[in-house]
């Protein structure tokens, strides 16, 4: 019980020897990571590089085979109280919003907080409220996801996932599926939760936003951390030829 | 800077109205029926065929059809429908060998079934209290059909038959089959492998026999198997045949639902820490029962109208009620009449179902505003 009491020094995320396979395809090849409490990530590299499934390891959407995987200081196995438990404490925002098509905004946000954590339904309501005024659409809170915008309807997955007041953020390419004019509206709520603290690792290609929030960065290629760095040091002396590469690539724009 | 005043001082491209289109009788007329010389062929023609139709069978059905009358000599003479078979005969139709001073007890049965199925049509009575009005009517109705208390003289169920008969059987096989056809649809789907086989399984099984042969081993074959001196009564035997026969049938139409449910839906509700039962509760199944409402419909219908098989284990359902009402030789030639009275009462309950699912469709569609 000890262990799962989070203390000052303990890392919010650790990954050691991670290995993950996708029957013989390795995706992910030894990897460690550790995250310490209120540290932003930016994870970038080419597609297929196992950055998502990375991720998306850390809340057991995907199983990984090998190593360990500890966060808040609960190691995900088999147990299913441990991946519930870690579930609880982690938010993820996906690249295509995953909302829940036939429940209306709110009732998107109080969903879990009522069913998860046994919440009453007005105080969940009240706290979604909060939520959906710092995505700042508290007005769509009766619309249906699909008569929303992306920009919109991907801030209010942010707003869902914060709802269950999780201490780890998941953020996977939140902007890659939504028009160049949304973009920005998604960052900026990415941004204000940062300045608020939040332990967030983020996958995407927004360096303006690895520059301006991030404490590292980090670029994955076939299944590999191949670099490591705060902004300013990874995109002005990157140490590894693919790290020069691929910059060079998402940079020429 | 110049460059973008000139852009400010643009003006936006003036609104206009669509290309008007001729309107009025005259307008219709022409777009729909005389458009091209093909189609104004075709619209003569139908019109001829239409006339030379519809006035012989307006003639049976209204004109010279004879509505009241106790002897049927009088429908003999006449060259229309005789209609008076009907009125002389409703009740054993409807009622099939209920006793008939008994027979305000069914009549209000039905009226309390259809009452309660009239309040659930509406989407906002879906509160817990609905379920226990159920229980409520459906304990009121057997106990209208059976008797036995309250000072009701008892009536044993192979007197039951009808119209009270035909919709019990819907009623109750489509309650209890539609929540064991999730548990086998989300049984085929499960990763246990045990699970899954016993679904496909039952479902190959029951899906690949005809309803008759079910209903037939029902109520021929299960009292073989039964201990000597049990006995199972006889339409809740039919009655579970028509439970299994569907439940297969109603577990495939929600599998095609849950088919179309993309995996993000599973992912975010896990992510958001969501347990296997309250996934399907409020995210999986809402949604694929909403895709699958056109083909569960077309389940119900066809359940509605297949519990007429239940003639064939001599229960009296709506049908075979009517074939002994017309087995009297004095009206018997009027069969025709009689096919065509519950025929409309069949088609009256099938149509309503499919409108009401229509509706529900545009219930659940939430993309659009309401």
């Amino acid at each position: 019980m000890s262990e799962s009491t989070p203390n000052g020094n303990q890392p919010m995320v650790q990954l050691i020897g991670v290995h993950k396979w996708f029957g013989q395809f390795h995706v992910l090849k030894n990897i460690d990571l550790q995250v310490d409490k209120g540290e932003r990530i930016v994870i970038c590299g080419p597609s297929g590089s196992g950055k998502s499934t990375m991720i998306r390891c850390i809340n057991r959407l995907e199983e990984h085979q090998q190593g360990q995987i500890i966060v808040d200081g609960v190691e995900l196995t088999h147990d299913l109280k441990n991946i519930d438990t870690v579930r609880r404490e982690v938010g993820m925002v996906f690249q295509h919003f995953n909302l829940f098509p036939h429940l209306t905004v709110l009732e998107n946000c109080t969903l879990a907080p009522v069913w998860v954590r046994g919440m009453p339904k007005k105080d969940a309501e009240t706290t979604a409220m909060q939520y959906l005024e710092r995505v700042q659409i508290p007005e769509q809170a009766s619309k249906y996801p699909g008569q929303l915008s992306g920009g919109q309807q991907q801030r209010v997955a942010i707003a869902r996932s914060l709802c269950m007041q999780p201490n780890i953020m998941l953020f996977d390419e939140p902007t890659s599926a939504l028009d160049p004019e949304m973009i920005s509206e998604v960052l900026d709520v990415m941004i204000d939760l940062a300045e608020t603290g939040m332990t967030m690792l983020c996958v995407t290609h927004e360096m303006g936003f690895a520059r301006k929030v991030a404490n590292r960065v980090i670029f994955m290629d076939e299944g590999e951390i191949i670099e490591m760095n705060e902004p300013e040091a990874f995109f002005h002396h990157p140490q590894s030829e693919r790290t020069k590469l691929f910059l060079s690539q998402i940079l020429s724009h | 800077m110049a460059k973008s005043t000139q852009l400010e001082t643009r003006r936006p491209a003036a609104v206009e109205r669509p290309p008007a289109v001729r309107t009025g009788l005259l307008g219709w007329l022409h777009q729909n029926l005389f458009s091209s010389w093909f189609n104004s062929l075709l619209t003569v023609v139908a019109v001829l065929l239409l006339a030379r139709v519809i006035p012989p069978l307006l003639n049976w059905f209204v004109v010279n059809a004879v509505w009241t009358a106790t002897d049927p000599a009088a429908c003999k003479e006449a060259s229309g429908a005789c209609w008076a078979m009907i009125h002389e005969k409703y009740r054993l139709i409807l009622f099939g060998r209920y006793p008939y001073e008994q027979q305000w007890r069914p009549l209000l049965g039905i009226l309390v079934l259809a009452a309660v199925i009239g309040v659930s049509c509406n989407r906002t009575f879906w509160k817990p209290w609905l379920a226990d009005a159920w229980i409520g009517v459906l304990v009121v109705w057997f106990v209208l059909m059976w008797g036995g208390v309250l000072g009701l003289p008892f009536v044993p169920n192979n007197l039951w038959g009808g119209l009270p008969l035909t919709l019990i059987l819907t009623v109750i096989g489509l309650a209890v089959a539609f929540p064991v056809s999730i548990l086998l649809a989300l049984g085929r789907r499960s990763r246990m492998p045990v699970i899954r086989v016993i679904s496909v399984g039952y479902i190959e099984l029951i899906r690949g026999v005809p309803l008759i042969s079910l209903l037939f081993m029902a109520s021929f074959m299960l009292p073989l198997f039964l201990p000597t001196g049990a006995s199972i009564d006889e339409v809740l035997r039919a009655q579970v045949a028509i439970i299994m026969f569907s439940a297969a049938y109603l577990a495939e139409a929600i599998r095609g639902g849950l088919q179309a449910i993309p995996n993000g839906q599973y992912e975010a509700a896990h992510a958001l820490g969501l347990t296997y039962w309250q996934t399907q509760r409020k995210i999986i199944l809402p949604q694929a029962i909403t895709i699958a409402i056109p083909s569960i419909v077309n389940i119900f219908i066809g359940l509605f109208k297949d519990t007429s098989l239940v003639a064939i284990v001599s229960l009296t359902d709506l049908l075979l009620s009517m074939r002994q009402a017309i087995a009297d030789p004095l009206w018997r030639r009027f069969f025709v009449e009689g096919y065509i009275f519950i025929a409309m009462i069949y088609f009256c309950v099938c149509f309503f179902m499919s409108k009401y699912s229509q509706y529900l469709e545009t219930q659940f569609d939430t993309s659009r505003s309401r």
